[in-house]
């Protein structure tokens, strides 16, 4: 359970996390979403104490990241920026980070083991590609087999096999009860693994939401209908949470709240001969994209404003 | 709840339930930085060039003092008055840059490859870190310096030996000395890696050591001579000069006043690296 509260850091004049206040609940996977540059990296770096919050604070299951006895076992990290001495074997870097908790060798070798590394674990961390870096950075992450595990842009630059596993991995982390709260600027990505969603823009909350809740939002049950009488088909159509729209003169409607089944259904009993029944397609980067686009340039005023 | 245990990750050992009770403590930590010291290859490389720096210059110094005397030549100001000891320690000058070198890289090639990301997630409380790398690193400079010394020494004296340079282990003042060269060395090598946590970039670190130790020293000759009578003994180099001096001369601290002001550098040195560790960003 990670819990920020009115969370900012301010780099000089520039806010990169303004007033957050999320949770990042136990037992599924929370998606981070925003564009690039939305403060995800930031809230990340606050979460595990690397940067110290201007105002507000964050806690992991109730204390501060640094006040835990064992911070590995409380969160276990996967930053963007890569965080391993290129001189240093695989093996070597685990062992180093399990020594300051006492974990045991063992578990330094089924974490290898874990993230595949078994063949190039006495190789120098310089050596490897982005999906190696990945694996050992993800293998130092589960090191403390911890209760969290916050993963920033993972399958940044990996290849679709390495994207795959990472997804199963992050389900089976879930699965296990962990809290599992990833970052990404890719909607579609996050889409597929996570239930919960946390959206961002320019350090602001923008929505704190489910998946499905989203794509509903953005109009995603919306059927278009083509009609010749399109009078006729609104009345046929009229119930408790159905809504219709269309512009005067025009034969389409669109209809929210009837699955496009039940509106055939509905049509051919009223004698209505419909042309068109098109259940509309709002794929999840769209929903995203208005969704920050809007808050962006209302953020961008209240911004200007704040400042004179 | 089967559907959980059936979708365990394998080798992702039980989670919430029945974990192991690991704990960060002060030794771990030193047990980390030990392992992050000797599993780089350029700490085996940079120990060995300071150690063969110390051995190698004090050889030449000695091979330069016999075969003046041997020869009757005139004798440089250097030697006029050289011991086995002091021949040696000819080596100290050059085995710190190697020492201090090292430390600054120990510490700061953590800011400059983003190790310290991993390093302070796994030890978020910061401070035991710089501890830990100052004992370990002091300690391994330490006995590096040590080693240097006496391997010198016995070395040195065995090439001056029948000249008036020639000395003894026993004699006094030798162990004291030489044991204060692996003082001096180790101090050296603990305030690099304070530097090198200070200023977070490996450059910065080596620059302001070599300043430290051999550029200030030289631009004291610019300042009025009273001043240089005043700070010149004080600085770190000369503070430790006097810890592995044999003889003292007029203007210079004593041992233990020496080896007094070089700590008190160290600790400066520690205290702002603490300062910047602590307060800001990482």
């Amino acid at each position: 359970m990670i819990e920020a509260r009115q969370l900012t850091k301010r780099y000089g004049e520039k806010t990169a996390v303004d007033r957050l206040d999320f949770e990042v609940k136990p037992g599924m996977v929370t998606g981070f979403l925003g564009p690039n540059g939305a403060g995800k990296s930031t809230t990340m770096r606050l979460i595990i104490g690397l940067d110290a919050a201007t105002s507000g604070s964050v806690t992991v299951n109730g204390r501060r990241y640094a006040r835990h006895p064992a911070p590995l076992q409380e969160v276990g990290a996967l930053l963007e920026a890569r965080s391993i001495h290129p001189g240093r074997t695989a093996f070597d870097h685990l062992m180093v980070l399990a020594h300051t908790h006492g974990i045991p060798r063992r578990r330094v070798a089924e974490m290898i083991e874990l993230t595949g590394l078994q063949s190039v674990a006495r190789k120098r961390a310089g050596s490897f590609s982005l999906g190696m870096g990945q694996r050992l950075g993800i293998a130092a992450a589960l090191l403390g087999d911890p209760a969290t595990v916050m993963l920033d842009e993972p399958v940044n630059g990996l290849d679709p096999e390495g994207v795959l596993w990472i997804r199963n991995l992050l389900a089976g982390l879930a699965a296990e009860g962990r809290t599992v709260f990833v970052s990404s600027h890719l909607m579609a990505e996050v889409a597929l693994v996570a239930e919960h969603l946390i959206v961002v823009g320019r350090g602001r909350l923008l929505a704190d939401t489910t998946v499905h809740d989203l794509v509903r939002q953005a109009g995603g049950d919306t059927v278009a209908v083509a009609t010749a009488d399109p009078a006729r088909l609104r009345v046929a159509l009229a119930g408790p949470g159905v809504e219709i729209t269309g512009r005067a003169g025009s034969e389409e409607l669109w209809v929210s709240g009837l699955s496009a089944r039940q509106i055939g259904l509905a049509a051919a009993e009223h004698g209505v001969a419909l042309f068109e029944l098109t259940p509309k397609q709002v794929s999840l980067e769209e929903a995203f994209m208005d969704l920050t686009r809007d808050a962006v340039e209302y953020h961008g005023g209240v911004t200007k404003g704040a400042a004179a | 709840m089967s559907t959980i245990t059936q979708a365990r990750t394998p080798g992702v050992a039980a989670g919430p339930v029945a974990r192991p009770a690991y704990k960060v403590t002060g030794r771990r930590v030193l047990r980390s930085e030990w392992a992050k010291l000797w599993t780089l290859r350029s700490t085996w490389i940079t120990l060995g060039l300071g150690l063969v720096a110390i051995l190698a210059f004090g050889s030449i110094a000695a091979f330069r003092y016999k075969s003046l005397t041997t020869t009757g030549g005139r004798m440089d100001p250097d030697f006029a008055d050289a011991t086995a000891v002091s021949l040696t320690l000819f080596g100290v000058r050059f085995g710190q840059l190697a020492l201090g070198v090292l430390g600054v890289l120990f510490a700061a090639g953590e800011y400059s490859t983003g190790m310290i990301r991993s390093t302070l997630a796994a030890v978020p409380r910061r401070l035991p870190v710089l501890w830990s790398k100052a004992v370990v690193y002091g300690v391994v400079a330490f006995v590096v310096g040590v080693a240097g010394a006496f391997g010198g020494f016995l070395i040195a004296d065995a090439v001056v030996s029948g000249t008036p340079a020639h000395m003894s282990l026993s004699d006094d003042g030798v162990v004291r000395a030489l044991l204060g060269a692996g003082l001096y060395l180790g101090l050296v090598g603990v305030i690099g890696a304070a530097l090198g946590v200070l200023l977070r970039s490996v450059a910065g670190g080596i620059s302001v050591l070599v300043a430290t130790l051999l550029l200030v020293p030289g631009l004291l000759s610019l300042l009025p001579s009273s001043w240089q009578n005043n700070i010149g003994p004080y600085l770190p180099s000369n503070a430790g000069e006097s810890l592995y001096a044999l003889h003292h001369s007029t203007g210079m601290l004593s041992a233990g006043t020496g080896a007094l002001v070089l700590l008190g550098w160290t600790v400066l040195a520690l205290a702002g690296g603490a300062y910047r560790l602590v307060r800001k960003d990482a």
